[in-house]
């Protein structure tokens, strides 16, 4: 955690969003009472194109879908357990089966607001999400993450995007290119690779700083780079997948990456199980096993 | 109702003009009942008055930004809604033919993808509303202010929830083209205690309750001003298992 104020992705969420706003009169604004302080100016300058349907996320959905029938380009936002879960039909029928595009952008995804407990926390997003064809995951790592992805995402003609924010964060940005993998950490030819997933590098490098091991990164990890983490194997394909919400969640996409190849896949992320336990994010990431002590027990175990 | 199979595939094969007395013999091609009855349609004839005498909207111009937008909410039994969109030349009459098969456009329930004319895909029900709602807010964002949103729903579909928050909403900001026609054929199994009608009005919306099969009531109900509200017109017609 830094100790100066710097843009949270939310924060800078609304920046990048409300630029988008200004400069293409495609892009539309879609909230549900969630996020609405920081429109409250682009509101007022695009009121027909900045809409607050009220506490009503199968609407936020549908009218996301109607606005796209038009022809325009909606962002839709909420936390992710009233973006995705709850009107999840309205997102496989409004969207997907309409042959429309969206951008949906979630908060709170896994276990930012663990004070809020279960009612709050949806680790099984990015799952749901790939039950349906078309979808691409944007996870970053970072707030300057966040603004290069969530440009793409608008920018990406009438396809499915959601783009996950979090309150969880690396210290440092990455030069990420949307849908690949990036090197961060070389190992040998004889290493093991981890790949992690958006707020999880931090704990990962930190995990693995004394350990012989490539570490990948993904700020999107659908569609899955198979060839770049192909292109990142030693001689071993041996892979540990960390990731910021329902453990196993790509481990089916790394398996049918390695399919040609002998390998083994850990998966980590959050656990399944409900915890129920409040307290704070470095408290659940702990209780998960994501923290560096945590990742680092089970990862050299495992690639040894 | 003089018209029969015969002809309306008469009609189709002369190029003439295919009217509402056509309509039976249309669902017969697909229910595959020569004796089948309007009747058994709550919605043939609020969808014939709708696309003969309302709706801006013809093949010609089934993509044109300027167009009206119907969007069938009620999803179930589109027997009535294929035959309109055949009659109007939206595809061919004989396409009928082909309802349910494999490969045809016309499934049991709609797909927009696949059926020339059909705004979106329905089925689950309480889905029409909603994409109607955003439909007109994209319209009027890019200051098409002269197209009609309208969407049918059935009184046993506005069960679902997701209908309440379009109502709602769609009431408190005033969407004026936004139109909805709830075909009310006393099928919620709990019904609606004070009618349909008053949950719109409730919400603001300006509304009418006629006789669904009349089509003089329902076109006046159709065309009637609403300045400043969106519109609902309730079509109550004979209950559907009486």
């Amino acid at each position: 955690m830094q100790s100066t104020h710097e843009a949270t992705m939310r924060e800078q969420f609304g920046a990048t969003v409300t630029e988008l706003l200004e400069r293409d009169p495609r892009t539309a604004l879609v909230l549900a009472d969630i996020g609405t302080a920081q429109f409250a100016g682009a509101a007022r300058a695009h009121p027909d194109r900045v809409v607050n349907v009220g506490i009503r996320e199968q609407l936020l959905i549908g009218a996301a879908g109607g606005l796209a029938l038009t022809g325009l380009r909606p962002i839709a936002h909420t936390f992710a357990s009233f973006l995705v879960e709850r009107p999840f039909e309205q997102v496989k029928l409004d969207l997907v089966h309409q042959g429309v595009g969206a951008v949906l952008v979630s908060a709170a995804g896994s276990y930012d607001w663990p004070a809020g407990g279960r009612t709050h926390m949806a680790p099984g997003d990015v799952a749901l999400l790939d039950t349906l064809p078309g979808w691409h995951v944007h996870v970053p790592g970072h707030p300057a993450e966040a603004d290069l992805l969530l440009r793409h995402a608008v920018a990406a003609d009438d396809t499915l995007q959601y783009v996950r924010l979090s309150e969880h964060r690396n210290a440092e940005a990455q030069p990420v290119a949307p849908g690949r993998f990036l090197t961060v950490r070389q190992g040998t030819r004889t290493a093991g690779t981890v790949l992690a997933v958006g707020p999880m590098l931090d704990a990962v490098l930190e995990a693995t700083g004394t350990l012989d091991v490539t570490v990948l990164y993904a700020a999107t990890v659908r569609p899955f780079d198979a060839a770049g983490l192909r292109a990142a194997l030693g001689e071993r394909a041996d892979v540990v997948l960390v990731e910021p919400y329902l453990a196993g969640t790509s481990e089916r996409a790394a398996h049918r990456a390695l399919a040609e190849l002998p390998h083994r896949v850990l998966s980590l992320g959050v656990p399944q199980a409900e915890h129920r336990h409040y307290g704070s994010v470095p408290e659940h990431l702990a209780a998960y096993g994501l923290d560096a002590a945590g990742l680092h027990a089970r990862i050299a175990e495992y690639l040894w | 109702m003089t018209s029969d199979t015969t002809e309306a595939r008469g009609a189709t094969r002369t190029g003439g003009r295919v009217g509402y007395g056509d309509l039976p013999g249309l669902i017969a091609l697909m229910a595959g009942d020569e004796k089948h009855s309007p009747a058994a349609h709550s919605t043939l004839d609020a969808l014939w008055v709708l696309y003969d005498r309302v709706l801006d909207v013809g093949p010609g111009t089934a993509d044109a930004p300027e167009r009206d937008r119907f969007l069938l909410s009620k999803g179930h039994g589109p027997m009535a809604y294929y035959a309109v969109l055949a009659a109007k030349g939206f595809f061919p009459v004989e396409l009928l033919r082909s309802f349910g098969a494999y490969d045809s456009p016309l499934g049991h329930h709609p797909d927009r993808l696949l059926v020339p004319g059909a705004e979106i895909g329905s089925g689950s029900l309480g889905h029409g509303l909603p994409l109607a709602v955003g439909t007109t807010l994209g319209l009027r964002a890019q200051g098409l202010d002269g197209p009609a949103v309208w969407v049918l729903v059935g009184d046993a579909e506005f069960d679902e929830g997701s209908n309440h928050e379009a109502v709602a909403f769609a009431g408190a900001v005033g969407l004026e083209r936004l139109h909805t026609v709830v075909i009310d054929n006393s099928s919620a199994t709990h019904g609606w205690r004070g009618g349909i009608a008053a949950r719109f009005a409730a919400e603001g919306w300006s509304t009418a309750t006629v006789d669904g099969r009349d089509h003089e009531q329902l076109y006046r109900a159709f065309t009637a001003p609403h300045p400043g509200r969106p519109h609902a017109v309730v079509a109550r017609t004979e209950p559907k298992y009486g």
